[in-house]
């Protein structure tokens, strides 16, 4: 009787263990690092030629155009 | 150069998918495939609101960080941008999405997934600047060209906002500030007056 206990002991430890030995089961994502072909600035091409300046001043030029108040009341 | 962003604004959209159009037109998209659509919420009564939706160009994107095979990548505008050759098609990167950007054309016979396609900003991919492979895989490219994306351009109402975030922020603010509320807003209490300057309501006549 007292060996059928151990046994039963024995085999309820590692369910009992097991309880205590709970890892976090909450995914962190990490970044991966980008595995395609390098891609160029905008800039970088015939129309521009390199020149940041004048590619950020056209992309403005047409960003604040879409503000109606100041392109209306420009005319 | 601030972060490139799209801004939808609810109270302007009528719907009239004037930038889905303007989209599919500009990179000649295949049948199936939406980079952009409208969503309307309580469609068909007074007050439903629309917006025009595609990829946000997250800056911390989900899309990014579930890649298996890592094809994506973000340039120095923080338009977040893939390498078509590299995706495999698994479409881990749709269900991470909240927007439902990313798309797969179906291939072949047995509608056999194609590698995913999305709004790139209309600014292309990592081919060669205005070449052919470019404009295949990823379409036109508008911000190497010095312009804004097709669909922000072309929205008639100013709905859609797209370019440095900064600058829609203060258009948007502008914007709000000067329109005011309810039904002013959306054009009724502006032709037929203010609801509180009306007599009492008649029954079945719209507020």
């Amino acid at each position: 009787m007292r060996k059928l206990l151990l046994v039963a002991v024995a085999a309820a430890l590692p369910l009992v263990a097991a309880g205590c030995g709970e890892k976090p089961t909450v995914t962190v994502y990490k970044q991966g690092q980008y595995q395609g072909k390098p891609d160029k600035q905008p800039w970088d091409n015939e129309q521009f030629k390199g020149d940041k300046v004048a590619w950020e001043k056209a992309l403005k030029a047409r960003n604040v155009g879409q503000n109606e108040y100041e392109r209306v009341a420009a005319h | 150069m601030a972060r490139m962003k799209f801004l939808a604004d609810a109270e302007r959209c009528i719907e009239c998918n004037g930038c889905v159009t303007a989209c599919k037109q500009e990179h000649e998209i295949p049948w199936g495939v939406n980079r952009r659509r409208v969503v309307t919420l309580n469609d068909g009564t007074p007050g439903e609101k629309s917006i025009s939706v595609a990829c946000m160009h997250c800056s911390d994107a989900p899309c990014m960080a579930v890649c298996p095979v890592d094809v994506f990548y973000k340039t120095s505008e923080g338009i977040v941008l893939h390498d078509k050759d590299l995706c495999i098609g698994c479409g881990y990167c749709f269900y991470a999405c909240p927007f439902g950007a990313p798309q797969f054309p179906q291939d072949g016979a047995f509608g056999l997934r194609g590698k995913m396609d999305k709004c790139t900003f209309c600014a292309g991919g990592p081919e060669p600047d205005f070449s052919a492979a470019e404009f295949t895989k990823y379409g036109r490219n508008r911000i190497a060209e010095g312009k804004l994306p097709a669909c922000a351009e072309m929205c008639a109402t100013k709905a859609l906002l797209g370019g440095d975030g900064d600058v829609i922020a203060d258009i948007y603010r502008r914007r709000v500030t000067t329109r005011g509320k309810g039904s002013e807003v959306w054009g009724w209490g502006t032709a037929y007056g203010k609801p509180e300057s009306k007599p009492a309501a008649r029954p079945g006549a719209k507020s």
